[in-house]
């Protein structure tokens, strides 16, 4: 609890930082440029619609566009948030030096003011209201999209939103979302005292506001962690699983600077060297596509995912040549070949179906399809590839080795989707994964959880007993593969550096340090 | 003095002044009279360059004004607008400082001189200094702009139908005022009007205008008593006879009742 509370603060002040940074630097180029449209009226419509065109623009979309070019981290999500920044700052300082009273600014011109001086004594100080509600309006807009800086490594409030909606654990959503709420309005209510206080003695609040925003932005440090040789980036699920960082920690004695990032653009990152180490699944395509190797979970604090077809027990028995059919997979696809097939499916933009096939006809088991004339079975996937081609073969086993017909429903959502219509009777099976049915289907307890996973078979044998026991759903011999968590590295440096194991990567971190000068973790 | 030749301003096709030449000897108030839309704020203003003219010159004190930093000429050159045009930020004491302030005047002299001039102006300094303009009546924010006008002691003033936004009785009571005030003492005014009555009071000539163009130029006297065209004649005949009465040395009935009966003649 305490090291969690650090953590809020931690992020909190991050969120402040990332917020007031971005922001000062709109104020900084928003503020000048709605100063100069006022003066060019024909460049206003062209900045003010091409800010506008930005504000458009879906701030996920926008932080994915920044990742190439900017990489991940501060200075992406900073950016980002600087260009959302950028449209109130400049229509409102347009706006607001529009709106001063002319006869006041003829009157500015008539006693002799040179045109500085009528900015700064005349049209600044009178249009200041409106300047400050366009800010007041791009802090709450910055407090609200800062949560994405999460996904890119960038920290703030979003590293619980984002791992409570993974977890799906509503008290760290709350975690997080509250104190973001609360900010938008502490935030808002601050400036609109500013707004009012310099509605008076402009001048001086003029000249005060970049002070303070400056003392905001340096609330962002950079993420900290440890120094340490290697920068991790992991997934706001993984971080908050005991089974994920929480173990890597304990167990291991993993101490990495680590930061947080959303698993679509992680891959991407560590390929371009902005990280060393990633979390992710054994089986991923992106594996092979981005020529990374995982690391061998050697202390087993992953729980085994290993996939079996999960069917409806009067299913089999009313068909009794169905069973043998499917089990003619079992065993046959390592983590290797599914990667391979991921990788074909989600990055050669092949069919899943032809992969199907191709990898049926390669073991010599596929067969064309026979009449099926004795009955309809069911197929069901979650919506992803790595489903999509086991539903084909089973799908082609079935046709090839039954007289039995197949509908795929493929795309069923989320793992409580298919496992719901399962137990409805919509469908009659789809591939499940053991660590998956036991953490998220059966929802064990963590003392069992523990006793459980070092072993691949007593998670399958507890998950199949309770599933025949509960459910009336049988548990089919796994396949072969385990797409469970894992650590990952670029191929070359893992091999460079000669580390295999997680035990060989956190060894290689608390080595003593030589060569190049480090600082010392603390 | 000003000297002002063959000046015309056109705004797109709309000729607002149209070949204008003039000039206003030291100490002397011209007042340019005519109905709205006849040019004579577009006339004003080109002598301190808020506006340019397209062609003529103008010479102040035989320096062409297009020869000067436009900020120095006009810092050297009162002007008082129809609605103040005092800076809302600023205090009645800011406000009246505003041009010694720009010519870096020391505070010390700049509050000496404020002081002076709200006097003057029967604004009590010590009740209204630290007042912003929106918690003054209209009639003591017309002198607050009159104050800030004369801040710097300028040897010119120029006042756009000062005296225009104010209701009859407070505009009296602030022209008389305006007319006893020291510090207009030997200034060079040029003052807009469209008030007849307000011009025959202030000014020593008039420029009566109409359509960008000038229509007759002389002493109120002349005007009245020698029209150039029937539109002079008709542009001052509805207030004749209360301007001639006001242009007869008092005593003198037999040329009151002459000039009654004469205005009586033409009304029937």
């Amino acid at each position: 609890m305490q090291q969690q509370s650090g953590k809020l603060l931690q992020q909190t002040m991050q969120h402040i930082g990332l917020t007031f940074i971005s922001l000062l630097i709109a104020v900084l180029i928003g503020l000048p440029l709605g100063i100069w449209i006022t003066r060019n009226k024909k460049a206003a419509g062209l900045v003010l619609g091409a800010a506008g065109v930005l504000q458009t623009i879906p701030s996920l979309a926008l932080l994915g566009f920044m990742i190439p070019l900017l990489g991940i981290g501060p200075i992406p999500a900073i950016t980002a948030l600087f260009l959302y920044a950028l449209l109130p700052v400049i229509r409102n300082t347009y706006a607001g030096i529009n709106g001063v009273d002319p006869g006041v600014k003829e009157a500015a011109v008539a006693m002799g003011m040179t045109a500085t001086q009528r900015l700064f004594r005349v049209d600044l100080i009178l249009a200041f209201p409106v300047i400050m509600a366009g800010i007041r309006t791009a802090t709450v807009i910055n407090v609200g999209v800062a949560t994405l800086a999460a996904y890119i490594a960038a920290g703030g409030l979003g590293e619980f939103i984002f791992g409570g909606i993974a977890l799906n654990n509503t008290d760290m959503i709350l975690a997080g979302a509250i104190p973001a709420a609360l900010l938008a309005i502490v935030l808002d209510f601050l400036l609109s005292r500013v707004q009012r206080f310099g509605e008076r003695r402009q001048r001086s609040a003029l000249a005060f506001l970049p002070l303070i925003m400056l003392a905001l932005s340096s609330f962002y440090v950079i993420p900290i962690g440890y120094s340490s040789r290697f920068l991790a980036g992991f997934t706001p699920e993984f971080m908050g699983r005991q089974d994920g960082d929480i173990g890597l920690r304990s167990a291991y004695g993993l101490k990495m600077r680590t930061v947080v990032i959303s698993d679509a653009v992680m891959y991407k990152a560590i390929y371009n060297g902005k990280l060393d180490v990633i979390s992710g699944y054994t089986t991923d395509g992106r594996l092979k596509a981005y020529d990374l190797i995982t690391l061998e979970d050697d202390k087993k604090i992953f729980p085994p995912y290993y996939a079996a077809p999960v069917v409806r027990k009067e299913v089999l028995q009313k068909y009794d040549d169905l069973a043998p059919a499917l089990n003619r997979l079992a065993g046959r696809i390592n983590d290797s070949i599914m990667t391979l097939l991921n990788y074909r499916v989600e990055y050669l933009n092949q069919s899943p179906e032809r992969c199907a096939r191709d990898f049926l006809q390669s073991l010599g088991l596929y067969r064309p399809p026979r009449n099926g004339s004795k009955g309809l079975i069911r197929l069901g996937s979650k919506i992803f590839p790595e489903q999509y081609i086991l539903t084909d073969i089973y799908a082609m086993l079935i046709r090839g080795y039954t007289d039995l017909e197949v509908e795929s429903k493929t795309g069923l959502g989320g793992t409580i989707v298919c496992f719901e219509a399962l137990t409805h009777g919509q469908i009659d099976m789809y591939p499940e994964y053991t660590g998956t049915a036991l953490l998220a289907i059966l929802r064990s307890p963590p003392a069992l959880t523990g006793r459980l996973i070092g072993h691949r078979d007593s998670v399958y044998n507890y998950v199949r007993e309770r599933f025949d026991k509960d459910y009336g759903l049988t548990w089919l011999a796994p396949i072969g593969f385990n797409n469970a968590y894992a650590l990952m590295m670029r191929r070359g440096e893992a091999r460079e550096l000669g580390i295999q194991t997680i035990s060989d990567l956190v060894n290689y971190q608390n080595r003593p340090k030589s060569g190049r000068n480090f600082k010392t973790a603390n | 003095m000003i000297t002002v030749n063959n000046i015309t301003k056109t705004f797109g096709q709309h000729k607002a002044v149209d070949n204008i030449s003039f000039t206003v000897r030291d100490g002397e108030t011209l007042v340019f009279l005519g109905t709205s839309g006849s040019g004579k704020t577009t006339l004003l203003k080109m002598i301190n360059r808020l506006l340019e003219p397209d062609s003529g010159e103008i010479l102040i004190d035989g320096r062409n004004v297009l020869h000067q930093r436009p900020e120095d000429l006009r810092r050297n050159i009162g002007y008082v607008f129809q609605n103040n045009g005092l800076f809302p930020h600023y205090t009645i004491e800011q406000n009246i400082g505003t041009v010694p302030r720009l010519l870096g005047w020391d505070k010390q002299r700049i509050a000496r001189r404020v002081v002076d001039l709200m006097k003057e102006l029967h604004l009590p300094p010590d009740e209204y200094r630290r007042s912003w303009p929106h918690e003054l009546s209209g009639g003591q924010q017309q002198r607050v702009g009159i104050a800030r006008a004369l801040a710097a002691d300028p040897p010119i003033l120029l006042m756009d139908e000062p005296f225009g936004a104010l209701d009859p009785i407070t505009r009296a009571r602030v022209r008389t005022d305006f007319k006893k005030l020291p510090a207009l003492r030997s200034k060079t005014i040029v003052l807009v009007t469209h008030d007849v009555q307000e011009a025959f009071d202030l000014a020593d000539r008039i420029l009566l205008m109409d359509n960008g163009k000038m229509i007759q130029e002389g002493t109120p006297d002349q005007l009245l008593f020698h029209p150039s065209s029937r539109y002079v004649r008709d542009f001052l005949e509805e207030q004749r006879f209360s301007l001639e009465a006001s242009r007869i040395e008092a005593g003198d009935y037999p040329a009151l009742i002459r000039s009654f009966d004469q205005f009586k003649n033409r009304k029937e």
